[in-house]
């Protein structure tokens, strides 16, 4: 039963029980292991760590396997473990110009320095239900080759981002470097605050629900906010260095390894009288390999640069506050599912409110004069 | 597992069927965008899926079949097509383009002329030309229904008011047999002529928007442009670093971080020909 008048204790008791089970199923079934997740629902992972703003395989592990797999709802354990973990100090800015890279693609060029490196993808496969009863494999092109192994750049490797290159000529303008080394509010501790500066609204981004700025992207390309056709700059997939300087130390020591998708994107700026023309680039970075989230939000990104000149609010993605105020899915989730909550009272006031209108419009119906 | 799993060529023949008559109302209509019932297919939207749906509705088992993205024929999206339609219909698969009686694009029309009996299908990502204009469907659709294209030639103008010249580079818009405004998919401008009184059927192919249109063999083709400002194609200072060709389009290829280029044909097999032919 939903609500009874009394008993709600027990019904909630016994949902949560209910739920356990469904979440266990069978007990004929072997339970599927954190191990199995990590490993074999990887995409799944890196999307509650970048939706849970937390970088912890093992917590979003768990929270998936908590979850039955709703990675909205596990994004969200995720986001109430991470709320109560202390901050003890600042990173350094993660250098992507050294990341170990599994993945990297430009569409803009042919060929870049560094080279293109296709790395694991979805993007060419077929999309063709495998039936057949056999183990899990990798379906690779050309031909299964289920000897390759991936080919993984070490940190000392140079690659330089597409992005300074197109700097480098001139193309690009180098930006205020506003983002680095800059001391950042963080969006977890403060209120968002509109208009939101770069970094916070990147911030905003990185966290947002992956397929609200797939939408809100993707209305860009259709013309609501975007007038040509953007062009992915460099897309890179891979592990970069986490490095820290605790105070007690005094100097640098390297705390981890995190797998990050960095995306820019290039579009064109036919220029002004008084300005040259060029490339404006957005930008993105995202936990884990995440690439259509990190594409999204660069062409996002760039939207909102330029709403920050003209926010006309004539196209939902061109304005701050429709997509900073309406991407974290933890907060529009709630606000949309409270609507499963009683509301007897309100609905009760609504319901005298109209029975009042009503009877009034039927006197008046009935007496013309009264009008 | 395809084999007893799909139907030739992947698609099921009434699906094909609904295809085919969407391509004869296009023809038969130069530059209309006729609305089909696209389906879902196991390739990623914007990736090709409407060239692929005409691909699938027209392969028969004596095709010869060419698959180029970017103008190159080994390029990862192109080969990956190619592949699946050698998967799914064992059709023979070219890179010559005479050869090839289906020749499925993104974004370049090949360099050697195309010849009579032969169909470019073209993958479209956006085949309203009216659509950065207005995004509205049903005010395109007025707009197309009544020629009012006024607004194309403004926007046209205000680049020219602007920036002294018509700034717009792929996906130009074209005239087609003096009616409709088409665009002629993403390609580079440099290509637009191409289609002018071609001797081949130009198909074009719409998945995520789910239309069809063509512009048939020996139709008029025109850029839009003005008098005092005609048409341009790009044109480069270089010639390609392989072949020599000083009239193909060229891509560039950043050879360093120090900013040291290359220019090189995007039409990989119109290269590997020219340098033959100059004894490359």
């Amino acid at each position: 039963m939903y609500v009874a008048v009394k008993g709600g204790e027990t019904a909630v008791n016994n949902s949560r029980e209910l739920v356990a089970k469904t979440r266990r199923g069978p007990e004929t079934i072997p339970e599927i292991t954190p191990e199995q997740i990590e490993n074999q629902l990887g995409l799944a992972v890196d999307r509650v760590m970048a939706e849970g703003a937390l970088y912890d395989r093992k917590a979003a592990v768990r929270a998936i396997r908590q979850s039955q797999g709703d990675l909205v709802e596990a994004g969200f354990l995720v986001r109430a473990f991470r709320t109560t973990l202390k901050r003890f100090g600042n990173s350094k800015p993660v250098n992507t110009e050294k990341m170990k890279v599994l993945r990297r693609i430009s569409g803009a060029f042919k060929d870049i320095p560094g080279g293109q490196i296709l790395g694991p993808t979805y993007d060419y496969t077929h999309r063709l239900i495998d039936f057949e009863d056999e183990p899990d494999h990798p379906q690779s092109l050309p031909e299964d080759q289920g000897t390759i192994e991936p080919m993984v750049t070490e940190y000392e490797a140079s690659m330089p981002r597409v992005l300074d290159l197109l700097i480098q000529q001139g193309l690009m303008n180098p930006g205020s470097g506003e983002l680095i080394g800059e001391k950042t509010e963080d969006l977890t501790r403060q209120p968002l605050k509109l208009p939101a500066k770069r970094n916070i609204r990147l911030q905003a981004l990185a966290r947002g629900d992956e397929g609200f700025l797939l939408g809100s992207a993707y209305s860009l390309q259709r013309g609501f906010g975007l007038d040509r056709h953007p062009f992915l700059g460099e897309l890179r997939v891979g592990y970069v260095e986490v490095m820290v300087t605790p105070p007690e130390l005094g100097f640098e020591i390297k705390v981890g390894e995190i797998k990050v998708t960095e995306c820019f994107m290039i579009s064109r700026n036919n220029g002004t009288r008084q300005s040259l023309p060029g490339f404006e680039n957005g930008y993105g970075l995202v936990f884990g390999q995440n690439e259509r989230k990190a594409m999204s939000i660069s062409l996002l990104d760039r939207s909102l640069q330029n709403s920050e000149k003209d926010d006309d609010g004539k196209y939902p993605a061109r304005s701050q506050e429709f997509i900073l105020s309406h991407s974290d899915n933890v907060e529009s989730s709630g606000f949309v599912q409270h609507l499963k909550l009683p509301h007897y009272v309100d609905f009760q006031s609504e319901l005298v409110s109209i029975r009042n209108l009503r009877k009034k419009y039927r006197k008046n119906r009935k007496n013309p004069e009264n009008r | 597992m395809m084999s007893h799993t799909y139907n030739f060529a992947y698609l099921d023949e009434q699906s094909k069927k609904m295809i085919r008559r969407s391509i004869l109302k296009a023809i038969a209509v130069p530059g209309f965008q006729v609305p089909f019932g696209g389906r879902e297919m196991p390739l990623p939207y914007g990736w090709g899926t409407g060239g692929i749906q005409l691909t699938a509705a027209l392969l028969g088992q004596a095709d010869v079949l060419k698959v180029i993205d970017q103008g190159s024929d080994d390029t990862v999206n192109a080969v990956s097509i190619k592949d699946f339609f050698r998967k799914t219909a064992r059709v023979r698969t070219t890179e010559n383009t005479p050869e090839a009686t289906l020749i499925q694009t993104r974004h370049r029309i090949p360099e050697t002329p195309l010849k009579e009996g032969q169909i470019m299908v073209y993958q479209v990502p956006i085949p309203e030309p009216l659509q950065f204009i207005e995004p509205r469907r049903p005010e395109t659709l007025k707009m197309h229904a009544f020629e009012e294209y006024g607004v194309m030639y403004v926007k046209l103008y205000e680049d020219i008011s602007k920036h002294g010249r018509i700034v717009t580079a792929f996906d130009y818009p074209a005239l087609v047999h003096g009616r409709y405004i088409m665009s002629p998919s993403p390609i580079p401008k440099f290509d637009n002529p191409k289609l002018h009184q071609s001797p081949a059927l130009h198909l074009f192919g719409a998945g995520r928007e789910k239309r069809i249109y063509a512009v048939p063999p020996y139709t008029d083709v025109v850029s839009l442009d003005f008098e005092d400002y005609p048409f341009e194609q790009e044109t480069w200072e270089q010639s390609c670093a392989i072949c020599g060709s000083s009239v193909s389009f060229l891509d560039e290829i950043i050879t360093d971080d120090k900013g040291s280029r290359l220019f090189v044909c995007s039409d990989t097999e119109y290269c590997r020909n020219n340098g033959k032919k100059e004894g490359l």
